[in-house]
């Protein structure tokens, strides 16, 4: 069955390194949601944090398949409900000035907050996972959302394991 | 000592023991060409660079060591990529220098720049770019590694001009250490266990070898669990040459070119062993859903080919030979009923076909060509039908060599796999199986092969056309044959003769043995052009 699984990944920070991963997902036909890189506490490590939709067959492919690389260290599939993901939006929506309120409303109960304000506009920052994304940007979208930017989920096992 | 990187560069194949390179220089190249004039390294200037690479895969697969192969930057590298691709697809051991624009430049589009590590990465184990000096005999070293251990496959190292240049004192110190690279596996004894329960019970096992068994030097073990325990064998076209051809439980070659008793037995097995192979769609058809009803043990050192094309029961991730040796260690005597019967090989098959005049049948050829060859004859193929023929009518013994790119099937691969072959291995035969549309895309190796001297026997078959697509349109498109004649072809001969090769040209069946026996006798290249009918098929119905 299809459905969306996110895998994080160890690799050593070189250059090219992601575009061989992003290469690999081309070219073997997987299909990327999101993905997400950054340096780890070891500044010669970086994690890659990729969510992708497929059925079972496809994320043991992707698993082999990266883990092939030579500069992939090590590939762990997050089961669900075990770690916290978190995407981080940052949205532009119209407002003028009779609608500034009703938006700084919403925002507040989605616990976001407001970055920029100009005479026409509201930016909001928000951090949660991709349901409480949606819902936000859903609640936005009647006052016209004029730009939408988003980072690609990273997430942490909940507990005291550790990719490593 | 204070030296520069292109003697760094020398100075660690040295110490690898390579003692060929196949290459072209070029601007980007040169340093490291200057200093192989002092060097032991005998280098084989190719007459094209993709030539250098298959010279190379050619070199490795007979001579176990890892393959050289040098281009300079831009359209040197790009014409390698090619030969780099048939390589990964066929898992041989090649490490390929490239040499690059100056650092400084790069991503600049200056002349002769490409971004070779970048065009490669689909088709190499892995590639590098060398950015600094000092990495260089570290990196070097990890190709060579890499190239050779685990699964094999081809290594690109691209390196700029100016590290070419740097002059410093090389630290040649090296301790292999990539985290996440693992090339040994463990053997786990309780799979093991379990593994050969199920084909001491199995009534109908057959093992499917892959290339994986000649790579790991399976072939004994192989043979051994075969024979004591009365399991029939097929193979993949890249694993030709695992067991005796006369061998009475090698039932041939299986797959689309296959033999009948080889894909009968395929099809009637409950039990598949599929050793060193990585379940390709012209051995498997993996849209079948015979598989599911056969219990499939699958060994390979790549993890990734376990459970790609086919489901499979019983994973074992790692070395063939560790795990056939572990198997055989466990298994008990059978008493199954002997289940193959009535093996046929394709030389014994009745050909229906009725080759027109003045033209002869390649299988009177090779099998003539067969009873006289060395023991230890290295025999190469193009791609086509001389490729199958040979598969399929050539007898060989174990000590032989079948050179041929299965994977990626790419025209153009045996001439230069046979310089690479007889430059690694002057004490033998090497016999080059070519046909006249494949000799014609790397034909100018003809010159490396006259430069380098070498005692090369080539079996040309021309039929003035491309006659496996020829043969495919009269199958699949009702004979309804697009660009596949060859109505032009050079005089062979002529040619040959401006080489300074001997030959002949053979159409006449009574001749076979006797210009056989003088082709092999010859001291020299010496080349058969035997005239084809270009309706004479591949498969045997």
């Amino acid at each position: 069955m299809e459905q969306k699984h996110t895998i994080s990944v160890l690799v050593e920070n070189h250059a090219g390194v992601l575009s061989r991963v992003a290469g690999l997902f081309s070219r073997r036909g997987f299909n990327i949601d999101s993905l997400a890189v950054g340096e780890t506490t070891n500044p010669e490590i970086s994690r890659i944090t990729i969510v992708v939709k497929g059925d079972d067959y496809t994320v043991d492919q992707v698993s082999k398949q990266l883990n092939k690389l030579v500069d992939v260290i090590k590939i762990k599939i997050l089961s669900d409900n075990d770690f916290v993901g978190r995407e981080l939006l940052l949205l532009k929506v119209k407002a003028n000035a009779k609608q500034r309120a009703e938006i700084i409303q919403l925002v507040d109960i989605f616990r976001a907050n407001i970055v920029d304000v100009s005479n026409d506009t509201l930016t909001v920052e928000i951090c949660a996972d991709q349901d409480k994304l949606k819902a936000l940007t859903g609640l936005l979208e009647p006052f016209g959302i004029m730009e939408t930017v988003r980072t690609g989920m990273v997430a942490i096992q909940r507990g005291k394991d550790c990719v490593e | 000592m204070i030296e520069n990187g292109a003697k760094a560069v020398v100075n660690i194949l040295e110490q690898h023991g390579t003692d060929i390179i196949f290459g072209y220089p070029g601007a980007a190249i040169a340093p490291f060409y200057d200093k192989l004039l002092t060097s032991s390294i005998k280098h084989v200037l190719v007459r094209n660079e993709q030539g250098g690479v298959h010279a190379a895969s050619g070199y490795a697969k007979t001579t176990g060591k890892v393959g050289v192969c040098i281009a300079t930057s831009g359209p040197g590298a790009t014409n390698m990529i090619t030969g780099i691709a048939t390589a990964y697809m066929d898992s041989i051991p090649i490490v390929a220098i490239t040499g690059q624009v100056l650092s400084s430049q790069i991503g600049k589009d200056v002349f002769q720049e490409a971004d070779i590590t970048g065009a490669t990465a689909p088709f190499c184990k892995h590639n590098y770019l060398v950015k600094d000096a000092s990495k260089l005999p570290g990196i070097i070293n990890e190709a060579f590694m890499l190239a050779s251990t685990g699964r094999p496959g081809p290594v690109l190292v691209d390196i700029p001009i100016d590290i070419l240049l740097h002059e410093m004192e090389y630290d040649y110190s090296y301790s292999f250490n990539i985290p996440g690279y693992q090339y040994q596996f463990e053997i786990d004894e309780k799979q093991i266990e379990a593994v050969c329960q199920v084909i001491n019970q199995s009534k109908k096992p057959l093992i499917i070898a892959g290339g994986g068994i000649i790579s790991s030097g399976s072939k004994d073990i192989l043979y051994k669990i075969s024979h004591e325990f009365d399991i029939p064998v097929t193979y993949t076209l890249m694993a030709k040459g695992c067991l005796d051809d006369n061998y009475e439980r090698n039932l041939g070659m299986l797959g689309s070119h296959g033999t009948y008793s080889a894909n009968k037995a395929v099809h009637d097995c409950d039990l598949l062993l599929i050793a060193g192979g990585r379940v390709g769609d012209r051995s498997f058809n993996s849209a079948s859903d015979m598989y599911q009803k056969k219990t499939i043990i699958h060994i390979d050192i790549d993890p990734a080919e376990i459970g790609k094309n086919i489901t499979v029961d019983y994973e074992l991730n790692g070395d063939a030979r560790d795990f056939l040796h572990a198997i055989h260690a466990r298994l008990k005597k059978s008493d199954r009923e002997k289940w193959i019967v009535n093996r046929k090989k394709t030389a014994e098959l009745e050909s229906k076909f009725v080759n027109g005049d003045g033209t002869i049948d390649p299988k009177d050829v090779l099998l003539c060509l067969a009873k006289h060859i060395d023991d230890d004859a290295i025999i190469t193929t193009e791609v086509g039908q001389n490729q199958i023929w040979a598969a399929n009518l050539i007898d060989i013994k174990t000590s032989n060599m079948f050179v041929t790119s299965g994977g990626m099937g790419t025209m153009g691969y045996g001439l230069p796999a046979s310089v690479g072959c007889k430059s690694g291995n002057r004490d033998k035969q090497v016999i080059a199986i070519e046909g006249d549309g494949s000799l014609q895309m790397s034909l100018q190796e003809l010159g490396t092969i006259m430069q380098e001297d070498l005692d090369i026997k080539i079996i040309l078959f021309n039929n003035c056309s491309l006659g496996m697509v020829r043969e495919l349109q009269s199958l699949k498109f009702e004979k309804r044959h697009s660009g596949v004649c060859l109505k032009s072809n050079p005089d062979f001969m002529a040619l040959f003769a401006s080489y300074g090769f001997k030959g002949a040209r053979l159409y006449d069946k009574e001749k076979i043995e006797e210009e056989i026996e003088k082709m092999l006798s010859y001291k020299g290249t010496y080349v058969l052009e035997c005239i084809v009918d270009n309706d004479n098929p591949t498969i045997y119905r």
